[in-house]
């Protein structure tokens, strides 16, 4: 593998007495496309909101691109600026227009010039299929809409890796399609991802690794053949079998 | 009634200007709109301060609005009125006090209210803002405010109908201002002091709804454009 773009090592986290990161590891390495699942409150969200230090670990090791997340100096909003995260709840800012919410971080946090930002912005709106919704407020947009929105928000920094927390889960079932087509062709470019999602097809089609959680804990970290195909651990077949059920 | 309005709507207005101190209308407006002016900076200040993740700065602004809010707006007006002159060293005019006094009491009524508004903004707007790398404060100021302020206007619409209506009590302290006019006209009249304050109430009402019309137009008018009607 190549070097590692986030590692987490041995990593815990405690909510009061609640043990929801259980010694966790896990290398995430260039171009990789790394899909977490497992059943509700197994801490999916949790581990990946530490990756951007939306959340404090206890203890363990956490780096992104060689950057110690946790460590003492760390200057976080330098840090972010390097990885997208892309919400459930998409969480555009609803008094912006499309447009200033992509332009949001490049001109508001790395000051660079509107031209050019709205240039790059653009592109991007073209990209998730939202070009001419440039001047529109999210307001008028439909969930879907509003999600690939801010999937070109995220990705406005250019980083080089992007999270996704359950990104079609808020979605009626009718424009997950759209929002999963986005994430497909950013893996297809080679963009580093990591995504909390529940969509099986989308992790078996694209997924490089799948890693499964179960109460705190990274039960199986494996390609999606063989999760998929020859499910070693009753957990995972018991998963398997409700995720189907829901569709 | 028309007669009084006839002979006397450009004292209502302007008090005895040009041949002696603006007064009246113009003086009322004066006052409240420095008021406003410089009780909403400090009651933002205020609700991000209450806002804040740093508990002495949440304390500290708790018993500033706390203990302003204690107190009925008249005694602090007095209180200005024999304090500022003590403490600062200068004679103050009684409209200086006046508007002290307003800002002051504005500020934390008006503070609660944009605290308000600020805790209404869901978790998920600041963490996007943070999760770009925006600061702290830049989230704040871009993100939170901007959304709460919007959505308690209706609120702060009131507060500054309040302060309007509050400069009337400039009176007590003789500043030259509308009710103060009112007085001086119906002390000319004697006799219709039904009739005088009447149109003194009229004139305090449509000034308080056109400015809560207008603000609640410009309101509506920025939610159509943001597709959240
Ligand atoms: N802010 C919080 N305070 C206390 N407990 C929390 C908090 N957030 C999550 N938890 C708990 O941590 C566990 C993991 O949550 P989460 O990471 O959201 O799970 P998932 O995303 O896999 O559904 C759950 O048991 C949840 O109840
Ligand atoms: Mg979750």
């Amino acid at each position: 593998m190549t070097a590692a773009i986030v590692s987490l090592d041995h990593v815990n986290k405690w909510y009061g007495p609640h043990h929801v990161l259980q010694d966790v590891s896990l290398e995430i390495g260039k171009g990789e496309v790394v899909v977490i699942c497992g059943p509700s409150g197994s801490g999916k969200s949790t581990l990946i909101r530490t990756i951007n230090a939306l959340e404090p670990i206890r203890d363990g090791k956490l780096l992104l691109n060689g950057v110690d997340v946790h460590g003492k100096g760390t200057d976080l909003n330098k840090l972010r600026q390097s990885v997208g995260f892309v919400f459930q709840q998409f969480n555009l800012f609803p008094h912006m227009s499309v447009l200033d919410n992509v332009t949001f971080a490049p001109i508001r946090i790395q000051k660079r010039p509107r031209a050019e930002a709205e240039a790059l912005a653009r592109e991007l709106l073209a990209k998730v299929g939202l070009a001419e919704k440039a001047d529109s407020f999210p307001g008028f947009l439909s969930g879907g809409q509003q999600q690939r929105v801010a999937i070109a928000r995220a990705l406005a920094l250019q980083p080089p890796v992007i999270l996704f927390d359950e990104p079609t889960s808020a979605l009626d079932p009718e424009m997950v399609g759209e929002v999963l087509q986005v994430m497909k062709s950013l893996a297809r470019d080679g963009m580093t991802m990591v995504c909390v999602t529940h969509e099986m097809g989308f992790a078996r089609e694209v997924g490089d690794r799948i890693v499964f959680m179960d109460q705190g804990r990274i039960v199986v970290d494996t390609t999606p053949e063989l999760f998929f195909d020859a499910p070693d651990h009753p957990r995972i077949k018991r998963f398997l079998s409700d995720v189907k059920g829901e569709h | 009634m028309l007669e009084i309005i006839q002979d006397y709507w450009l004292t209502f207005l302007i008090g005895q200007y040009p041949n002696g101190p603006l007064g009246g209308l113009a003086m009322t407006l004066i006052v409240a709109v420095l008021s406003i002016l410089m009780s909403f900076p400090i009651a933002i200040g205020l609700a991000v301060a209450r806002s804040s993740t740093w508990r002495w700065l949440r304390l500290a602004s708790a018993c500033v609005v706390n203990f302003v809010r204690g107190i009925p707006l008249l005694m602090l007006i007095f209180w200005c009125y024999f304090v500022i002159p003590i403490m600062t060293g200068y004679a103050v005019s009684g409209f200086w006090t006046l508007v002290c006094a307003l800002t002051i009491y504005e500020a934390s009524y008006l503070s609660e209210v944009i605290r308000a508004g600020i805790a209404s903004i869901p978790k998920g707007q600041t963490e996007a803002a943070r999760s770009l790398g925006g600061s702290y404060m830049l989230t704040v100021r871009s993100v939170v405010l901007p959304q709460a302020l919007f959505n308690v206007l209706p609120g702060i619409t009131s507060q500054f109908i309040s302060t309007i209506k509050e400069t009337s009590l400039g009176y007590v302290i003789a500043v030259n201002e509308l009710t103060f006019a009112a007085n001086q006209i119906n002390n000319q009249l004697l006799t219709q002091p039904l009739q005088v304050f009447t149109i003194l109430a009229v004139i305090y009402f449509l000034l308080c709804f056109l400015l809560s019309r207008g603000l609640s137009a410009i309101e509506t008018s920025i939610r159509r454009k943001r597709g959240l009607l």
